[in-house]
């Protein structure tokens, strides 16, 4: 699915990477536990978080992740675009919960890692 | 080729920089994104234990033509019982590490699967050193 359709699903506000929203992702993994995302070995993941902090779009760039979804609208710093920016990483950031993304992004076809 | 970069312990918004800074680097020298995600992975791992456990440390970084070999040596509290802080799941890390989205006791374990040899040294009230080896063929 295009970057761009997800933002549509879950009525996003694309914050950071507007020039990668026809990047096509398949598979989605939500966590708000860096440690458990940098034990993933998969290309094309879509990273679902309650968290937004700096280390998450760290944790993006050194997992080889295209996308995160920050959920419930939290507050995404201007250091944390920046860095995304830098390192070629859409955020979107939506109102709905972490709950509620994952299961329309589940509905429409993109799958679990495992 | 030699890379090397001293982390400051404590320095959450900055966790992170060097190993960014060694990814642009492999990035130039290689094309197999899984091994480049290995080696930094594990790098990222070192970095947040660094910042997360230590008052500083260096990490260096040699490139050679089959494997990358990391050496990452800290001024720190060390660590009393190395096979228990290898184990899934136990950890001595602060609640302001665990905001950041670490301290899940999963770094040193996550550190050795993304390695072909890894070794870990540490004295108590000394510090601790890791050597990890990436081999790439």
């Amino acid at each position: 699915m295009r970057i761009e359709e997800i933002v549509h699903l879950i009525n996003g506000k694309v914050i950071s990477g507007k020039a990668f929203l026809n990047k096509t992702i398949e598979n989605g993994f939500a966590s708000d536990l860096m440690s458990d995302v940098l034990t993933l070995d998969s290309d094309d993941i879509i990273l679902i978080t309650g968290l937004s902090n700096m280390q998450v779009i760290r944790t993006a760039e050194m997992s080889d992740i295209a996308c995160v979804i920050v959920a419930r609208n939290k507050n995404v710093s201007e250091q944390m675009v920046k860095l995304a920016d830098d390192c070629d990483i859409v955020i979107i950031k939506s109102s709905c919960t972490v709950f509620k993304v994952v299961g329309e992004l589940y509905k429409n076809g993109i799958k679990p890692i495992y | 080729m030699h890379l090397e970069y001293n982390i400051q312990g404590g320095d959450f918004s900055n966790a992170g920089t060097a190993s960014s800074a060694i990814k642009k680097v492999l990035k130039q020298l290689m094309s197999n994104q899984k091994i480049i995600r290995k080696v930094v992975v594990a790098l990222y791992e070192t970095e947040v234990n660094i910042v997360a456990h230590a008052f500083s440390g260096k990490i260096s970084v040699d490139i050679d033509v089959d494997k990358i070999i990391i050496n990452a040596k800290d001024r720190g509290p060390g660590i009393s019982d190395i096979e228990m802080a290898m184990e899934n799941g136990y950890s001595t890390a602060s609640d302001e590490v665990r905001e950041m989205g670490f301290g899940a006791g999963m770094g040193l374990a996550n550190i050795k699967n993304n390695s072909s040899k890894f070794e870990i040294k540490s004295e108590v009230g000394v510090g601790t050193e890791l050597l990890i080896i990436v081999n790439l063929k």
